[in-house]
């Protein structure tokens, strides 16, 4: 029987897509059944929206002050209290998943499987390794399987009209307290999410400084994209660190990438190999994104971006 | 206060890595191997600690064969005091690594462990979890910036949403990211005296550490590739191509 808990990933107000793609990949398995787990302070409405998702049998709502915000020596013990009813644990492979589902499978005493990208039977999964530059295919052993699901591999399961039931729950796990939640930082404003977006613009060391990025946001505001960046425009400090796209940073799969100013090193096409059409706008005929990119110019980025702009206007 | 710091032996970033033909995993024979850049930046943050005086003595271990040696004597030779190698030729997954991890962490006793957020080999992102729970261990991960006060670690950590911040307890775990600091370039000299340090070796027996099941790998091949693309020859050509796309109205 395949019986498999979803853990979901929410701001404490809405759901992130990444559950709606985690979903999509459990369903994958054909379980019998289906739950998914809402950790939240006051997580009533987030439980609502994730009891819509397709596919799901139940929502099992744990409200309680510690789960304000998701810590992982705080989530581990709670999933650990519901895991005996599941034959597999799924979160999002995102820092949410990645951060809290190791220590579940360590408490568990059984391996990880990190980045799910294919299913192929219950026990047996595809998954990126050496930055996406080879996939290795994994057989879980007898006992539960744990796993975290690169969202980028899985379409968002749909929004039904009916909604599987709620169920509020108590669980009577000892909260640790050597662990407390300072604060959050966080630069994202209007733009659409990275991770979800149809159009990413991105701009890397190419594109210059503070000044100049401001034109690449300029331009993706216009396009109604969201704005990307490589690890060398963020370790440069012209963009925040939550708009790396890469091995290391976000991996992403959005219809259409336009790269500017990025030389294409692996550890960056690690987070774009999913996307649709990638473009790429670079100086240099021998970059190495060209080899990736589907269309590709050999340009510089303002002089495209000017064009783009005024494409737009006359639209 | 005693740091340990893990470490693992990997393909060096720069590498482009080749697939063996029938499937049975990633060429490594006559690769250059290097310590995974993520535990160098934690080795170095551990250095940078003992240097401001917040630390006395840095154990770096890696679990591994005798090759990985080379590793150690790199990390002696950046600043760690001592090296400890759990001798395996068997290729043990995280959830193995974490419980040889946590048997070294009860004969250590550090009151702080560093290491990489992943592999770039596997890129699991694993071990630092999985030896925070079985230790029972406050942890930190993805650690941009860490702070020591009164027992305490302030950390700020790159999640998807931006830039969290946490204050564990010591003792603690923490996984460094790639802006938590560049790894120094070490010096001929401290590389000549490196050699001479000894390296502690253990065996898994002498640990006595109980395995857990692994996964199984079945075969590992390349990505599946991306259709050829097209290079443009002008500004209008593009222009023309995004908004058929539907991406300029
Ligand atoms: C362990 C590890 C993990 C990493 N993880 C990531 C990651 O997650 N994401 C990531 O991005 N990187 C990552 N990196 C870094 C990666 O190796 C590269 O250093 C980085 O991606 C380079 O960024 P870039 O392409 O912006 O800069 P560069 O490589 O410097 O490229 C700049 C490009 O801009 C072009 N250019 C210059 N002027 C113009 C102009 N006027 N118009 C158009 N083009 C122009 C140049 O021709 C060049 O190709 C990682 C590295 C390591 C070691």
């Amino acid at each position: 029987m395949t019986k498999l808990l979803v853990i979901a990933e929410h701001d404490g107000e809405v759901l992130n897509p990444s559950t709606a793609r985690t979903l999509a990949c459990a369903r994958a398995l054909e379980p019998e059944a289906l739950d998914v787990a809402v950790f939240a302070s006051e997580g009533e409405d987030i439980a609502a929206a994730a009891a819509r998702l397709q596919g799901v049998s139940r929502v099992l709502l744990i409200n309680h002050p510690a789960n304000q915000h998701p810590l992982a020596c705080v989530l581990a013990p709670q999933v650990v209290s519901l895991a005996a009813g599941y034959s597999h644990i799924f979160a999002p492979g995102t820092t949410f998943g990645r951060d809290f589902l190791p220590r579940v499978a360590a408490l568990l005493g059984v391996p990880q499987i990190t980045d799910i990208m294919t299913v192929r039977d219950p026990f047996t999964f595809d998954r990126p390794i050496y930055a996406g530059n080879a996939v290795t295919t994994v057989k879980a052993p007898e006992g539960k399987v744990v796993a975290t699901v690169r969202p980028a591999s899985f379409k968002p399961v749909e929004e039904m009209p009916q909604a599987a039931p709620v169920e509020a729950m108590h669980l009577d796990v000892q909260i640790p307290e050597h662990t407390r939640f300072e604060k959050l930082h966080s630069e994202k404003g209007d733009r659409p999410d990275l991770q979800s977006a149809r159009i990413v613009v991105s701009g890397g060391r190419g594109v210059g400084g503070k000044e100049d990025f401001e034109r690449i946001f300029r331009l993706a505001d216009r396009l109604g994209a969201a704005v990307g960046a490589s690890r060398a425009a963020v370790d440069a400090g012209v963009v925040p660190n939550e708009l790396q796209v890469g091995q290391t940073g976000k991996i992403i799969a959005p219809e259409v990438y336009i790269a500017f100013g990025i030389s294409g090193a692996i550890q960056h096409l690690a987070g774009i190999k999913d996307a649709g059409t990638i473009v790429a706008v670079n100086t240099d005929p021998d970059a190495p994104i060209f080899e990736v990119a589907d269309l590709g110019l050999v340009a510089d980025w303002k002089e495209v971006v000017e064009a783009m702009e005024k494409a737009v206007d006359e639209a | 206060m005693k740091i340990l710091v893990a470490i693992k032996r990997v393909v060096d970033y720069n590498v482009r890595i080749q697939i063996k033909p029938d499937g049975s995993g990633v060429m490594l024979e006559g690769v250059k191997m290097s310590i995974n850049p993520f535990d160098e930046i934690a080795l170095e943050e551990a250095i940078r600690l003992k240097e401001k005086g917040l630390a006395e003595s840095i154990t770096v271990v890696t679990v591994a064969g005798k090759q990985a040696e080379e590793q150690l004597r790199q990390a002696l030779a950046m600043g760690a005091d001592h090296a400890l190698r759990v001798d395996t030729d068997q290729d043990l997954q995280p959830i193995n690594i974490a419980r040889v991890l946590e048997a070294i962490v009860k004969r250590e006793a550090p009151d702080l462990i560093l290491m990489g957020k992943q592999a770039i080999d596997d890129d699991c992102s694993q071990t630092p979890q999985m030896l925070a729970g079985l230790l029972d261990w406050p942890q930190a991960t993805f650690v941009s910036k860490l702070e020591l006060a009164d027992g305490w670690v302030r950390v700020s950590r790159e999640v998807d949403a931006g830039l969290e911040e946490l204050s564990v307890r010591l003792p603690a775990i923490i996984s460094a990211d790639l802006r938590l600091n560049e790894p120094r370039y070490v010096k001929l000299p401290d590389i000549m005296k490196a050699r001479r340090k000894p390296i502690d070796i253990l065996t898994l027996d002498d640990l006595s550490v109980a395995m857990a099941p692994q996964l199984e790998i079945v075969k590992t091949e390349p990505p599946p590739p991306r259709k050829p693309g097209r290079k443009l020859a002008s500004i209008e050509e593009l222009i023309t191509e995004l908004k058929q796309m539907g991406v300029l109205s």
